[in-house]
């Protein structure tokens, strides 16, 4: 049974009196964009259970309507991403047997990005970052069609691909967990891992490094390595993504020998901002149907 | 009458895994206007839990492999049953559709003079399999969306579509659904539509499959008069993880079994040994060490039977846990850490590693896994035409695990991701061929449009207790005991019973809330995809009266002759599912020819 337990999160709401020693007892967070408040919910304990089963136990017994995102629950989605006892971290990866018992437990949705409903919450802003992207560019093919990579040339990109896009990294930045404003001109953790994986493409051709500099907004990042704390993945987002790629952008822009190596050479100068917007899922956008009515048409 | 958002293109396609992934950015380079409309966030798909590796005759670990070989290890592990056209062009043209991804940004693991490496997997005559560790599907996915963002594929996220619009020959020309966010509605004009929504797996109590695959691509197809074909044929894969309970039926990719983990019963046997069936005999090695030389050298060695396709093994593990020679909790032993260092488990299967480290707090370098048979894979679904993806309503497309015929009776390991990307493509091209001929802009019926919306909404109107969790529960029950692993006719009669009761119930399941991220709402609508898929698996299965790859019946064992030529066709006729058994396309000579004794 679910029992509203008022609007203040911090103080622990009375047990109900009739509920049996033994249940967990679970404190999800209830509401939309207008508001919300903990609510409290009872459930018998079952074995080798994670955080996710008992949301769904609820779900399925006390609270039909109860919004919360997942899609695999094996830790290889990153969709059910929330903060339990305060902390973020993947509802499906979290084992009910790791968490205090003595004390309810809290589920709340990740708050570095709008409520929706519930547990869940609009990370459209992730999307559009994607966007902005400028995509791979490969070198030409070898001469029997094949891309040739050593492996060890490519470990580190793998790494990077392990991402999930939990946004989990996104939701702790310092930068813009409560920051909005922040948003527009920075693009998080999770795409630097995108950026950095693709700096390191051994068959990319572009180079972005001026770009993720002035558009991107990686000077914001002051390496406190909350993002590497949180991945699920376990990816050194800090050490093998963000830093390198700081040291990349000073390389290229602060210093004499390189800057005039590629005055003496002719190496192409480095992408601009301006330039690398060709590159990006925004300017291939589609041209409009010729007969497409105006959206909220009636039908 | 419910006020519906309108947008117009030229292809829809349903489905944002790899197949939709794949047809929506070819027919967006053909020049259609095109909308990927998916239930999920994009990127979440099923395909994102794929683990082992995308099968393509690329030739880098064996050059001996080829497309013949590869088509004729398909049409074996599909007990012949398969199309062979899709087969054919599945095996033709997979590893242009790898190195396709590998432009894209993939990377796959290397082979030492720096080629795409290619991993072992049952069935396979040749190490086939490119893969990234055990996250193939991952990086698949990850390709094919940053190629479609780039090239500007509008994507319509966490959006169900509820019922496809014909024009008045029957044509399909739109499709009507909502937002999950907010319930508001919306109609989409198409002149093609392509339907790649996946499998049904989430109408079985143990399955690999995520929430999403609740048959809606089979239903949508259904309901607009297509036909589904051989939907008996469903694939348990022999390793689930069966402990913690939480976990059962989370996928163990046959990846560690390729990578030289075996299979034992409580005994330490290797059991499979006693499980080599008569058709594969002469493939498969007899003794221990036949089978452990084979890893290194296919030449003169046949495979171990651990390697065997997942239909037998599936059945091989129900049999030894039915002797009561199984684990603890009801599986068997899969054991990697005997066969292979720490190192090399940890490199060459983190995810799984991981997985059990988590989940069961089991180390798989030091420990054996508990596994056993989970529902994995449809290989029935829309009867679509081979080479188009055409299916049988004007206007329609199927591709991936939603479309049937390319993996006949049983699907072989590696061979799903490169269904996607191999059939997305075709359907991609074919969907943007009609749309670029159509001229105008698709005039969708409104009255159609309001009687969908209509019926959507009508569950907050039901008053009563059906509750759309526990009709989900029943029909999960239902599916595994009485449609699972073993059939037999009585129970499969029990269960085409059962449904139509399920099914009267799910219609009038009351929800509560409103219309806004509401799951509850959400799982009535599935139900009806779900109900609808099950209802024609139920009746495929009565019909098939024999055993055939993922179909195994207790009271017709084996291969009967008189169903080996034929395919089971469901179709909705008069608001009724019926079945009919219909003659399977025959293959020429030249290509029957490699299935002749001695060839290989």
């Amino acid at each position: 049974m679910a029992i509203d337990t008022g609007p203040a999160p911090s103080t622990a709401p009375e047990p109900p009196s009739d509920a049996p020693p033994k249940d967990l007892v679970m404190h999800l967070w209830r509401g939309d964009a207008s508001g919300g408040r903990f609510q409290e919910y009872h459930v018998a304990p079952q074995e080798g259970e994670v955080v996710l089963d008992v949301v769904h136990r609820i779900q399925a017994t006390q609270a039909p309507d109860l919004a919360v995102r997942w899609n695999c629950k094996a830790g290889k989605c990153g969709s059910c991403s929330a903060e339990i006892n305060g902390r973020p971290a993947l509802m499906c990866m979290t084992r009910m047997s790791t968490l205090p018992t003595d004390q309810p437990v809290t589920v709340s949705p990740m708050r570095a990005f709008p409520i929706m409903r519930d547990l869940v919450t609009d990370v459209s802003y992730n999307f559009e970052v994607a966007k902005l992207i400028p995509a791979f560019k490969p070198g030409p093919k070898d001469p029997d069609g094949l891309h040739r990579m050593a492996q060890v040339d490519i470990d580190r990109g793998q790494e990077f691909h392990k991402c999930i896009e939990c946004f989990l990294c996104q939701n702790v930045c310092h930068v813009i967990r409560d920051h909005e404003e922040n948003k527009p001109r920075y693009a998080g953790p999770r795409f630097f891992v995108r950026l950095a994986e693709l700096e390191m493409h051994p068959l990319d051709t572009l180079d972005r490094r001026d770009y993720i500099h002035e558009d991107m907004g990686i000077g914001y990042c002051n390496i406190t390595k909350c993002c590497t704390e949180v991945c699920p993945e376990d990816i050194h987002i800090t050490d093998n993504a963000i830093i390198p790629l700081k040291e990349r952008i000073v390389d290229s822009r602060y210093d004499p020998v390189a800057w005039l190596g590629r005055k003496i050479t002719g190496r192409p100068t480095p992408l601009r901002a301006s330039e690398a917007r060709k590159h990006t899922g925004a300017a291939h956008a589609q041209p409009p149907a010729a007969a497409t009515p105006e959206p909220g048409d009636s039908a | 009458m419910t006020d519906t958002e309108r947008y117009d293109f030229d292809v829809v396609v349903i489905g944002a895994g790899g197949a939709g992934l794949r047809a929506a950015i070819e027919a967006r380079e053909k020049g259609a206007r095109t909308a990927l409309v998916c239930k999920s966030l994009l990127g979440k798909a099923h395909t994102v839990m794929a683990e082992g590796g995308i099968a393509a005759a690329l030739g880098s670990v064996w050059p001996e492999d080829s497309w013949e070989v590869h088509f004729r290890d398909t049409m074996r592990g599909g007990k012949m049953l398969n199309n062979w056209r899709m087969a054919q062009i599945h095996a033709l043209e997979s590893p242009d559709r790898v190195l396709e991804l590998e432009e894209w940004g993939a990377l796959f693991d290397r082979t030492p003079d720096g080629r795409i490496l290619q991993r072992d997997f049952g069935g396979h005559r040749y190490a086939r399999l490119a893969h990234v560790g055990d996250r193939t599907g991952l990086e698949m996915i990850r390709a094919l969306q940053h190629r479609a963002v780039s090239i500007g594929i509008d994507v319509f996220m966490e959006c169900k579509i509820v019922r496809l619009l014909q024009d008045g020959t029957g044509a399909v020309n739109g499709a009507v659904g909502f937002w999950r966010e907010s319930g508001r509605f919306l109609t989409f004009g198409a002149k093609a539509v392509v339907l790649a929504t996946g499998g049904i797996g989430k109408a079985w109590k143990f399955t690999t499959n995520s929430w999403e695959c609740t048959g809606d691509g089979m239903a949508l197809a259904l309901w607009a008069g297509a036909d589904l074909i051989d939907m008996e044929a469903v694939q348990f894969h022999p390793t689930g993880m069966v402990w913690p309970p939480s976990a059962r039926g989370l996928l163990v990719t046959e990846g560690v079994r390729g990578d030289g983990g075996v299979l034992k019963n409580r005994d330490g046997e290797r059991f499979m040994f006693n499980y080599i069936s008569p058709f594969f005999a002469a493939e498969t090695a007899e003794t221990i060490e036949e089978g452990d030389h084979w890893y290194t050298n296919k030449k003169d060695f046949r495979r171990p039977p651990e390697l065997l396709p997942r239909d037998e093994v599936a059945r091989a593990i129900n049999s030894e846990v039915k002797a009561g020679r199984g684990s603890p909790h009801g599986g068997v032993f899969l054991d990697i850490a005997s066969r292979r260092t720490p190192e090399e488990i940890r490199r060459l299967l983190p995810s799984m590693y991981h997985q059990f480290k988590e989940l069961a707090d089991i180390d798989i370098t030091t420990t054996p896994m508990e596994v056993g048979p989970t529902c994995h894979y449809a290989m029935g679904g829309i009867r679509v035409e081979a080479d188009s993806e055409a299916t049988t309503v004007a206007g329609l497309y199927a591709a991936g695990e939603t479309a049937g015929g390319m993996h006949g009776s049983n699907r072989l390991g590696g061979n799903s991701l490169s269904d996607l990307v191999v059939f997305g493509r075709r359907a991609g091209l074919a969907a943007a061929e009609r749309a670029l001929e159509i001229p105008g802009a698709p005039q969708v019926s409104e009255a159609q449009v309001v009687d969908v919306t209509r019926h959507a909404t009508s569950y907050f109107d039901n008053e009563g207790a059906e509750d759309a969790y526990a009709v989900h529960r029943e029909l999960q029950e239902t599916m595994q005991a009485l449609v699972g692993i073993i059939r037999i006719e009585s129970e499969l009669l029990e269960a085409k019973e059962k449904l139509a009761v399920l099914a009267e119930r799910a219609s009038k399941c009351a929800v509560e809330g409103n219309l806004q991220f509401n799951p509850g709402w959400h799982l009535a609508l599935d139900l009806e995809s779900m109900l609808a898929v099950s209802n024609c698996t139920t009746l495929s299965a009565i019909e098939r009266r024999e055993s055939r790859g993922g179909h195994t019946r207790d009271d017709y064992p084996g291969f009967r002759p008189e169903f080996e030529n034929v395919n089971m066709i469901t179709r909705l006729v008069d608001g009724e599912y019926v079945v009919a058994q219909e003659p399977k396309p025959q293959m020429p000579d030249e290509l029957a020819k490699l299935f002749e004794e001695g060839a290989h």
